[in-house]
């Protein structure tokens, strides 16, 4: 199992493996939200916690379906699935391998991202905490959905459809953290419901995504 | 008695739907019918919303439905994962596109009576979001269910959707009661004491809701018998080309 992570990062690291393209498309979405809305400070800090939510969660969105559809067409799914590890532990490590290269850095730099949009000084910590707490429920509901299209053709539009849906909890507890702690209000509430929903995925999702993935291989 | 099961056999479901789909179906247009007609023609006008009160009658009929057609959905899809019975597939999948058609009408009459009555068309209250999700969450299940072209395994994986939809379907009813405070009223009907609308409004508004529980079992009828002979016809077309 710690092999075939290993094998994940090092293929998404390296050149044509698709790592670096969330972060990009999130610096990209950061210096665009101000062009187009105005530079004024006070606009900005309104809407900092939901376009970083936002964008964090389309970020996540545009490498989903590279968590499977390599290993599909080369077969080393099939082999996957045929090996001793149950295939709901492939599925966890998939989720993760995708975590660790997309949910993470944009967790880290989403302080910079901030910065940009004039996110309030008190809200830092709960944008960091929200979005660490909240990018692996993403990558294991979008590990589903990955598994769910990973036959098909023209898969990256359904895609989006199937998953964009499944997403909105996670959105308005992980907005509602960063939106709250930015105007100095209690967070206990969504950050415990961001947590539930994120623990509750991690637990349940990854038996459905390996389901839908064997209906998918037979 | 006939067990429920029975009708599991496509054989046996067509036979009984021969002459049950025409009899459901003239009661679901003549009850429709009889409502609408009274609830638009036959009842006084709301002292304070005046007729705009008798989109009600379309609006509430149509968005019962459109949240009892997902669970339709999601008991079928259930009974197809457990008990693999084609025609419970078939059914799930003929629902959905009434489903989403229901959802649109309660968006847009809803709408429709926002504008006088709420000065807007459009809020974002937590049940109007809720119901835009729903949409949502129906385009998806149509979606996949168009895009595979084995009707098992099209079955197979809508089946789990609708499972892992329904799911965070709820969850997302319940973010959108947190993240914002209503506009909508509350249910209109309810079987608590000193409910607040009339037996006036209230009869013709059980007939439309009758009604178009009636029209949904039609469709849904109709269009299970149309899948199934679908299949049929695609099974003998593979035949002829074997022979």
């Amino acid at each position: 199992m710690i092999a075939l992570l290993t094998r994940d990062l090092r293929l998404a690291l390296r050149a044509g493996g698709g790592f670096g393209l969330g972060l990009a498309f999130f610096l990209i979405l950061a210096v665009l939200v101000p062009l187009g809305v105005g530079p004024a400070p006070a606009t900005l800090a309104v809407i900092a916690p939901g376009i970083l939510w936002v964008g964090a969660l389309l970020a996540c969105l545009l490498s989903l379906d590279r968590i499977f559809a390599l290993d599909f067409e080369d077969g080393s799914l099939d082999l996957l699935a045929t090996a001793p590890v149950p295939l709901e532990a492939v599925v966890s490590i998939k989720a993760l391998a995708h975590w660790l290269t997309t949910g993470l850095p944009l967790v880290l730099i989403s302080p910079v991202m901030g910065l940009l949009l004039f996110l309030p000084a008190e809200a830092y910590l709960w944008l960091i905490l929200s979005l660490g707490l909240g990018t692996p429920a993403l990558s294991v509901i979008g590990t589903f959905g990955a598994a769910l299209t990973v036959g098909l053709k023209r898969g990256g539009l359904l895609l989006s459809l199937l998953v964009l849906p499944l997403y909105i909890p996670t959105l308005v507890f992980g907005a509602e953290v960063v939106g709250r702690g930015a105007q100095g209000l209690s967070i206990g509430t969504p950050l415990a419901l961001l947590a539930g929903i994120t623990f509750g995925a991690v637990a349940l999702l990854p038996f459905a995504s390996a389901h839908v993935l064997r209906i998918n291989l037979r | 008695m006939a067990s429920f099961w029975e009708y599991a056999n496509p054989l046996k479901f067509m036979r009984t739907t021969d002459w049950l789909l025409p009899v459901v179906a003239v009661a679901a247009v003549v009850l429709t019918t009889v409502g609408l007609v009274w609830g638009f023609f036959f009842t006084p006008d709301d002292f304070r919303q005046g007729s705009t009160v008798k989109i009600v009658f379309l609006h509430v009929p149509a968005a019962m439905m459109a949240i009892n057609a997902w669970v339709m959905m999601l008991i079928a899809s259930l009974i197809w994962l457990i008990r693999r019975h084609h025609v419970s597939a078939l059914a799930a999948k003929a629902a959905a596109p009434i489903g989403v058609t229901m959802t649109l009408i309660g968006l847009i009459t809803g709408a429709i009576w926002g504008q006088p009555m709420w000065g807007t068309w459009w809020a974002w209250d937590p049940r109007l979001t809720s119901f835009l999700i729903l949409f949502l969450f129906y385009l998806g299940y149509i979606a996949l269910w168009a895009a595979i072209e084995d009707p098992d395994t099209g079955a197979d994986l809508t089946a789990v959707l609708c499972l892992v939809g329904s799911v965070f379907a709820l969850l997302s009813r319940y973010a959108a009661i947190f993240w914002n405070q209503g506009l909508h009223q509350g249910a209109s009907l309810s079987l608590a004491p000193g409910t607040r609308m009339d037996w006036a409004y209230k009869a013709p508004l059980y007939i439309c809701m009758v009604g178009f529980g009636l029209i949904f079992v039609a469709l849904v009828l109709a269009g299970t018998r149309t899948e199934i002979r679908a299949r049929r016809m695609k099974a003998l077309v593979l035949r002829e080309r074997m022979a």
